[in-house]
């Protein structure tokens, strides 16, 4: 899995709440079998007119956003669907961190499996991010130290230690996991006789 | 004697392999649903790392989201995309050993239409699947919820998931609904009520005498969109209604085994005196037909209601939200929703396309013909279901009223294959989800009920399906 330490760049606002996953990006993108190349996908619908030209008043077709690490967006990020596609898309585009009020449960869970750090912070404080990244200001996410610095402020925010800890050393969950196999299998062997029906096919 | 635990804390209790520091647990997966979205990343994953599927036999693979709903489908996908990855699905379950229902197959479906209809779906089960409306099967007592790809290449490696509890909320819905007034009218009342993030961080439980009158459909449709509301998964306490609906499917218990799961499933309602954290009361009574206007779930209100005004709403957010949705919908503030004239009709979907759907789509169509403005199409929510239906004579009614009675799918609840909506399109919709461009980019979907659709069909706008129950039609009158 891709690492993520520290991300310093030039952040584009989104200022809208309840990003959904569709406008992320649309479902006639999802017939990949593939992880990557989503990036020219990533909000589809705000960012090409139907013909495929560039809407020039979206905020990924202005420079310098082209160019963005961090996009800041209002509550609720992120609802819908559980399309992984959603992370795939922002990391492919270059996207590395979001930060946002709040997060659909799916999403902030898909973001942490790819590299990709969604960070929460409260209300006031996006609302001077998002005026700050308008202004083109650069922003710095450092999740070891757990902050957010922009224009001389600094913002700390929360994260779980464990996908802190993965998120930094870019490990890899299923291996984590397989190193617990022998409960894995005492589990299933107590379940199989208490509940044979459960493995009965 | 041990504290009062909910539903969920006891199946979460039972299923936890080890519990770690940080409070996350390592939690077990009994049934896996795959469909061809969403898996092809987990598979390639498995077969980069050398790894195998754990348990095939607890995992069950289906291609829903892609496939053609039309009858030439046999033929085979068109589209290549589609095709390429349907196929890598039929390769993937070959290779690792994994239960497949083909298109070929009667017993192809929506995800979450066939869990339960083969009685994969049981009480006190984890099931996930990488989709979000996985919470459907929480109408079954199970705990049921969506994952993304990787997490689904961790299950088929693991059989379990790195998980953290979630908050618990009791929703009691008590007394009678309306006539007229079903499942879907109740949760979209519930998500008007709480909003699209509501439910975040909760797993939501369905109490009440109005839950508990549900039929298992019902159930099914009400969990199904616990998910707009936020929450991961829904539940509903398993009984009689339960079982029966269980006993004799395929996958179900069976023998001495039924009587030893029964007796099992019967100690996991919540507790007399078990506590949540959150508690939303609604009466059945005050719940009227639903409809959206606006571009998410909680953008509803009654059919009675009008089109808001967001120069009255002080929330900026809020405000902007609404401006933007009514600017999309192409709906002016304070117009009556029963003015809204809708060219498109779909019917289906993982919320609305089971038997019990179709029933009352016909009991409306039944004598009427589908406005002449309007294309409307049904689409069943497996081949068994169809099946049924036509064993029932349901086809027959629909074909008469002029419906498009199709084969099973998603078909244009997310539009991945050819059933979308045109720029502008107004579409009365039974599935769960009115985002832009969710039904085809540029298309207006409107939320509602099975009833509610066709009453919206035969009319040629969004109506109160109460004033046609109220007013049977009149011999002169069918036919036309
Ligand atoms: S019917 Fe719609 S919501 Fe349900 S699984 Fe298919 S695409 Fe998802």
């Amino acid at each position: 899995m891709n690492k993520f330490t520290t991300l310093s760049g030039i952040a584009a606002p989104l200022p809208m709440v309840n990003v959904d996953t569709d406008a992320i990006i649309p479902k006639q993108f999802l017939k990949t079998i593939e992880r990557t190349g989503l990036g020219k996908y990533l909000f589809n619908d705000l960012r090409f007119t139907p013909e495929g030209t560039e809407k020039p008043e979206f905020v990924l077709n202005q420079e310098p956003y082209r160019k963005a690490v961090v996009l800041v967006a209002k509550e609720n990020f992120g609802c819908g669907s559980s399309r992984e596609h959603a992370p795939w898309a922002l990391m492919d585009f270059g996207i590395h961190a979001v930060i946002a009020p709040s997060f659909a449960d799916i999403f902030y869970n898909n973001c942490f499996k790819n590299g990709i750090l969604p960070v929460t912070l409260p209300k006031e404080a996006v609302e001077t991010l998002l005026k700050a990244a308008a202004e083109k200001k650069e922003i710095t996410v450092d999740l070891p130290n757990q902050r957010v610095v922009c224009d001389n402020k600094t913002y700390s925010f929360d994260v779980e230690p464990f996908r802190k800890h993965c998120l930094i050393n870019g490990l890899d969950d299923i291996g984590l996991t397989l190193e617990h196999e022998k409960n894995i299998a005492a589990y299933e062997k107590e379940q199989k006789g208490k509940q044979p029906w459960l493995y009965a096919t | 004697m041990s504290k009062p635990r909910t539903l969920f804390e006891k199946i979460w209790g039972s299923h936890i392999v080890q519990r770690n520091d940080d409070g996350t647990c390592i939690l077990y997966i009994d049934r896996h649903l795959v469909h061809e979205v969403t898996s092809p990343q987990a598979f390639e994953g498995l077969r980069l790392a050398q790894r195998k599927v754990r348990r095939p036999d607890a995992t069950l693979a289906v291609a829903d989201h892609n496939v053609p709903t039309s009858h030439d489908r046999l033929k085979g996908i068109t589209d290549p995309e589609s095709r390429n990855q349907v196929d890598t699905l039929e390769k993937n379950v070959k290779e690792f050993g994994i239960e497949y229902f083909g298109m070929k197959d009667k017993r192809q479906g929506i995800v979450h239409v066939i869990g339960p209809e083969q009685g994969m779906t049981q009480p006190g089960m984890t099931i996930v699947c990488g989709d979000s409306h996985t919470s459907t099967h929480g109408a079954f007592g199970a705990l049921a919820f969506g994952i993304g790809t990787s997490e689904v290449e961790h299950v088929l490696a693991t059989q379990t998931l790195l998980q953290r509890p979630a908050k618990n909320m009791r929703i009691t819905v008590d007394g009678e609904l309306a006539v007229g007034v079903t499942a879907k009218d109740i949760v979209l009342a519930i998500i008007g009520k709480i909003g699209t993030a509501g439910g975040t961080g909760y797993v939501m439980e369905y109490a009440g005498s109005a839950i508990r009158k549900l039929s298992m459909e019902g159930r099914m449709t009400v969990c199904n969109m616990s998910i707009e509301a936020g929450a991961r998964a829904g539940l509903i306490a398993p009984d009689e209604t339960t079982f029966a609906y269980l006993k004799g499917r395929p996958l179900a218990p069976q023998g001495a085994d039924w009587d030893k799961a029964v007796a099992y499933w019967k100690t996991l309602p919540s507790d007399a005196g078990a506590t949540y954290d959150k508690e939303i009361v609604l009466a059945a009574k005050d719940i009227a037909p639903q409809v959206t206007w606006g571009t998410n779930p909680e953008a509803v209100a009654p059919i009675t209601g009008v089109v808001p005004n967001p120069e009255e709403i002080s929330d900026e957010g809020r405000k902007d939200f609404i401006k933007r949705a009514l600017e999309y919908m192409g709906l002016k503030p304070g117009t009556k929703l029963t003015d809204v004239t809708i060219d498109k009709v779909f019917i289906g979907s993982c919320t609305n396309s089971r038997i019990e759907d179709l029933r009352e789509v016909a009991k409306i169509a039944k004598g009427r013909k589908v406005a002449a403005n309007v294309y409307a199409m049904i689409v069943p929510g497996s081949g068994l279901v169809k099946e049924q239906a036509e064993k029932e004579g349901l086809d027959k009614i629909f074909i008469e009223s002029g419906f498009d009675w199709r084969e099973a799918g998603c078909s244009m609840c997310l539009a991945m294959n050819a059933d979308k909506l045109q720029p502008g399109e107004r579409c009365a919709s039974t599935s769960n989800r009115n985002f832009e461009g969710r039904q085809g980019r540029g298309g207006r979907t409107h939320l509602m009920s099975p009833a509610m659709a066709a009453a919206a069909a035969v009319t040629g706008k969004l109506t109160d399906v109460r004033e046609l129950v109220a007013k049977p039609v009149t011999p002169a009158k069918a036919g036309v």
